[in-house]
């Protein structure tokens, strides 16, 4: 087993689409990284400018998506030392549980979608796991 | 902030064709701003015009508050849809020239694009492709520390890896107080550098917004937008 509590997970990639606002997206992005440990409590995050070269945005948009996150909270301005994660890990754990609710409710709707009940999607769903945990 | 460009009720005639037609919008530093429309709609006389290439037939336009003239040309960086470079030129020499012609050219910023796309400043113009020469010329233009750069049609004859890395080298060298106008018909390929649009059709301007305002309230990429408003 690779030693995973010390190595940093390597941040996601960038997946932007045109037809959503590219702003929610980095957002979605960069709380994904945070929930998943790529950038831990207390990281510094790069600049509005490095960051939008890497995902290939405008600056503008990287600002604004930074903006919004530090207006929830999840990310802080330390006044000319840069932006940094947050280190209330209640607030992540709460961000993570969120991020579970709305994935558990997409899947629920596209299995409603496809014309399963509660209860066959239940079922489906047990079979899948005790198949891949077998 | 401050406003590069106004333009006031400006208007431009060929004869009995107006090919724009009343057209005010101001240009803030800072911003990444595409100019769309379909052939024929004004982009390049609108461009022409801001680089006093064209007079206008009425309006104003005015580049930091000044009439479009020398001390508009100092601060803006235009690539022009067609070149004018000397094509027995090698690369060497255009980059003397640039250098003698604007004070505000950075040689070892060009030499470096130069460098990352295996372009030899000692290459002949005349011995390129066609998207090699658009590369050279595009990288002249970004290497001046303008104000405002105008870029007609930047990217059409590009490949698509060379067209990342351009469009990389815009997002990293262009200084966070200039402004960049684009034009072009590639729109997916550049709307997530955009941050605003300006649609012109026939010689008027039919939208001009921010483009995740579009995105929320349209829920449609600007490229989609764009082929739904121009719809032939």
């Amino acid at each position: 087993m690779e030693n995973t509590q010390t190595m940093k997970k390597p941040e996601s990639e960038w997946h932007l689409t045109n037809d959503r606002p590219v702003f929610i997206q980095i957002m979605e992005k960069l709380k994904r990284d945070i929930v998943t440990g790529s950038y831990r409590p207390g990281d510094k995050l790069p600049s509005v400018r490095e960051l939008a070269a890497e995902a290939a945005v405008n600056p503008n948009t990287m600002q604004r998506a930074f903006s919004e996150l530090e207006r929830e909270g999840l990310v802080y301005t330390k006044r000319t030392n840069g932006r940094f994660i947050t280190e209330d890990l209640s607030m992540i754990s709460q961000l993570k549980e969120q991020m579970a609710l709305d994935a558990i409710s997409q899947f629920l709707n596209s299995m409603q979608q496809l014309g399963f009940s509660g209860k066959e999607t239940l079922a489906l769903l047990k079979e899948s796991l005790e198949e891949e945990t077998a | 902030m401050s406003t590069l460009v106004t333009c006031k009720e400006l208007t431009k005639s060929y004869g009995k064709n107006t090919a724009l037609n009343r057209v005010s919008f101001e240009i803030e530093s800072g911003h990444i701003i595409g100019l769309l429309g379909p052939n024929g709609s004004g982009k390049t006389t609108l461009i022409k015009l801001l680089n006093g290439l064209l007079t206008p037939t009425s309006g104003e336009l005015y580049v930091k508050k000044l009439p479009v003239g020398i001390e508009s040309k100092k601060i803006i960086s235009y690539l022009p849809d067609q070149t004018y470079l000397n094509m027995n030129s090698t690369v060497q020499e255009v980059l003397d020239y640039f250098g003698a012609f604007y004070a505000d050219f950075d040689k070892n910023r060009a030499l470096e694009m130069l460098n990352s796309l295996q372009i030899s400043p000692k290459d002949r113009l005349k011995s390129m492709s066609k998207g090699t020469k658009e590369k050279v010329q595009l990288i002249l233009v970004m290497s001046r520390r303008a104000e405002l750069y105008v870029l007609d049609e930047p990217i059409a004859g590009v490949d698509p890896a060379a067209r990342d890395y351009i469009l990389q080298t815009i997002l990293t060298n262009y200084d966070p107080e200039a402004s960049i106008l684009l034009s072009t018909h590639l729109i997916s390929d550049i709307e997530t550098i955009l941050d605003q649009v300006i649609f012109l059709k026939d010689g008027e301007i039919c939208l001009q917004a921010s483009v995740d305002d579009i995105r929320m309230q349209h829920q449609k990429s600007i490229d989609a937008l764009f082929r739904e408003v121009f719809k032939c």
